[in-house]
């Protein structure tokens, strides 16, 4: 019985090697043809190791950063500021619907629910964005639509519901107001509920190509996600076309492996920080699966 | 004691009529701010759906374009693509729902196999990684192994005397590729809700199933897979609720825009569609149609989920999402 069991667990143990070897294999594949040389590659494809081991495109890179590091300070820009103000917002929201007393609060968590139910689509919200507002081609329409989401709210709600409310009531009989017990006792007792949405909110800022695919033209303002992005449409574009091999050389398209080494330093960073917050993430999916 | 019974009552009126006090509006001023955002940014956009009976004029605005009753909609019904969206939207989604909760249920109970709690985590991590990808980046990949002339796929092929195949036209071959690269993305991220209600079991149950003589495959009939079902019903709702809403960066960017148009014919779905005839802007009332696709989606998309919703609940009480 316990022999049987030590193999089943040591069965278990390899099929998990090979399957998570193949979900990485991708991101390995990514690497090694960045680190190959460009003409070795045009001639063998892409391999599993690159032969010989070529740093010339990680060269060409950070001798010509303009461009991909400009996309670096902007996305961090917004990504920082987004996650500060996003929980802010959600916090400042979330608070009055955990007291349960307050009038009203149905009718604000129906105002909130509806939004998950229903969205006015793609072309009303870029004429608010874009036509009314005129947040196109600024920082901001990456940070200010979708700022409060009704889904994190919920999550932070669900937390701030958990806090005693002898501490609430307590700190009103000796004469705080409430602005002073949410800026002092809850948003310090709610660390963890605060880092979970900071952190899933920072990953989709960070990985955010498709705000700069409907709302951006100036190139200084492309996120780090979208330069990638134009480069792929940019070469699709020129395939079109007959003289497509010239067309790219004219118009020093970077190559394949100049390419694929901008992926890797467009997503190594966030992979490289972003396990080490997993339990963050994990966590986010399980409260956030709590009914009500 | 009837005296008692009295003043609650009492109080209960008093409460109701309580003036809104001071604490009270401390609190609504705090969240007026979110408030006046969500009203902005989802609301107003709410109302701009107008525009899905109008003939959308730059010049004229929202308010000022005429009225065109339901032609938007009677244009898309009757145009060829109508057919080929909602087949593409419905069946690629579908294939990804049922494959993705399989093998996220598969994976969960497999890693609750797993008795040490070490490589639990570490496997935890390793398939966690494709979920802080973008889809660009995932895009760039998929490049990498599928790459017609330089692809690993088809090095790999050729080994075995197969000759290379340009995936990029090959639409048949598309909704198998996305399902892979959407279980890909997914599974290491969705098999933690089950893996965490796993977690919840009793382990007494276990021991008196062992005691029972009940074998690894009877305990996860009996014992894993009813515990799972709550679970496995509500996140089907949210999923069949949200079957007309195909992930844009999926379909978009790792179709690499649908290979510039070779890929249409499996890959083109209602969100793609919207997003390019915006951009394009080549038919006449390309707002006022997107509009009205969009709002079909959205009005679809509800009833799917009230639907779902309603028919989980006949079947058990405590299934469903309201």
């Amino acid at each position: 019985m316990r022999k049987h069991n030590m193999v089943f667990q040591i069965v278990l143990t390899c099929i998990f090697i090979v399957f998570c070897f193949m979900i990485n294999f991708p991101f390995w594949l990514l690497i090694s043809a960045s680190l190959s040389d460009a003409n070795v590659l045009a001639q063998q494809g892409y391999q599993i190791w690159p032969k010989p081991v070529d740093f010339s495109s990680y060269i060409y890179i950070f001798k010509n950063p303009g461009q991909i590091l400009n996309a670096y300070g902007v996305t961090f820009t917004f990504s920082v500021v987004s996650m500060i103000l996003s929980v802010l917002l959600t916090a400042m929201i979330a608070y009055p619907l955990s007291r349960k007393h307050l009038r009203g609060r149905n009718i604000i968590n129906f105002y909130l629910y509806f939004t998950m139910l229903f969205s006015g689509g793609l072309v009303p919200t870029y004429l608010v964005v874009a036509k009314y507002l005129h947040l196109d081609d600024t920082i901001w329409v990456y940070i200010l639509p979708g700022a409060v989401s009704a889904w994190n709210v919920f999550m932070m709600r669900t937390f701030f519901s958990g806090i005693p409310g002898e501490i609430i009531e307590s700190a009103k009989v000796d004469g705080a107001s409430e602005y002073k017990i949410f800026a002092t006792m809850i948003i310090p007792l709610s660390k963890p509920v605060i880092a979970t949405i900071g952190l899933m909110i920072f990953l989709s800022k960070w990985n955010d190509w498709n705000t700069a695919l409907i709302y951006i033209t100036e190139p200084k303002l492309y996120s780090l996600q979208y330069l990638l992005q134009s480069i792929m449409e940019d070469i699709n574009m020129l395939k079109q076309n007959p003289d497509a091999a010239a067309m790219m050389q004219e118009m020093n398209v970077p190559s394949e492996t100049i390419r694929m080494a901008m992926a890797v330093v467009v997503a190594g960073p966030a992979l490289v920080v972003f396990p080490f917050f997993q339990k963050y993430f994990v966590k986010g999916l399980t409260v956030g699966s709590v009914k009500g | 004691m009837k005296a008692k019974k009295k003043s609650a009552l009492q109080l209960k009126i008093t409460n109701k009529k309580r003036k809104i006090s001071l604490s009270d509006w401390q609190l609504y001023s705090l969240c007026a701010i979110p408030v006046i955002m969500i009203f902005i940014f989802n609301y107003i956009p709410m109302f701009g759906v107008v525009i899905a009976f109008k003939n959308y004029k730059f010049n004229l605005g929202i308010l000022e374009s005429p009225w065109v009753g339901l032609k938007n909609f009677e244009f898309f019904f009757k145009s060829d693509v109508f057919f080929q969206l909602v087949r593409n939207t419905v069946l690629n989604n579908a294939l990804f729902i049922v494959t993705g909760m399989f093998f996220a249920i598969l994976v969960a109970i497999l890693l609750f196999e797993l008795k040490s709690r070490r490589s639990t985590k570490m496997f935890q991590t390793l398939m966690i990684t494709p979920h802080f990808m973008s889809w660009v980046v995932a895009a760039y990949m998929v490049y990498a192994i599928l790459n017609p002339t330089y692809g690993y796929l088809n090095q790999l092929l050729g080994d075995f005397g197969i000759e290379h195949i340009d995936w990029y036209s090959k639409p048949n071959a598309w909704p198998v590729i996305l399902t892979i690269v959407s279980i890909w993305k997914h599974v290491g991220m969705d098999c933690v809700y089950y893996y965490a209600s796993l977690m919840s079991i009793d382990t007494s149950l276990f021991e008196a199933a062992e005691i029972d003589g009940a074998n690894r495959f009877q305990r996860i009939i009996h014992i894993v897979l009813p515990t799972l079902i709550p679970l496995i019903t509500i996140l089907g709702i949210m999923k069949i609720g949200n079957i007309f809403a195909a992930d844009f960066g999926l379909f978009y960017t790792v179709t690499q825009d649908g290979a510039n148009g070779n890929l249409y014919e499996t890959t083109n779905v209602i969100s793609t569609y919207v997003f390019r005839t915006f951009k394009d802007g080549s038919l006449g009332n390309s707002y006022g149609l997107t509009t009205a696709v969009g709002l079909l989606q959205s009005v679809v998309g509800i009833i799917l989920v009230c639907t779902t919703n309603w028919a989980a609940k006949r079947v058990d009480k405590e299934l469903g999402l309201f």
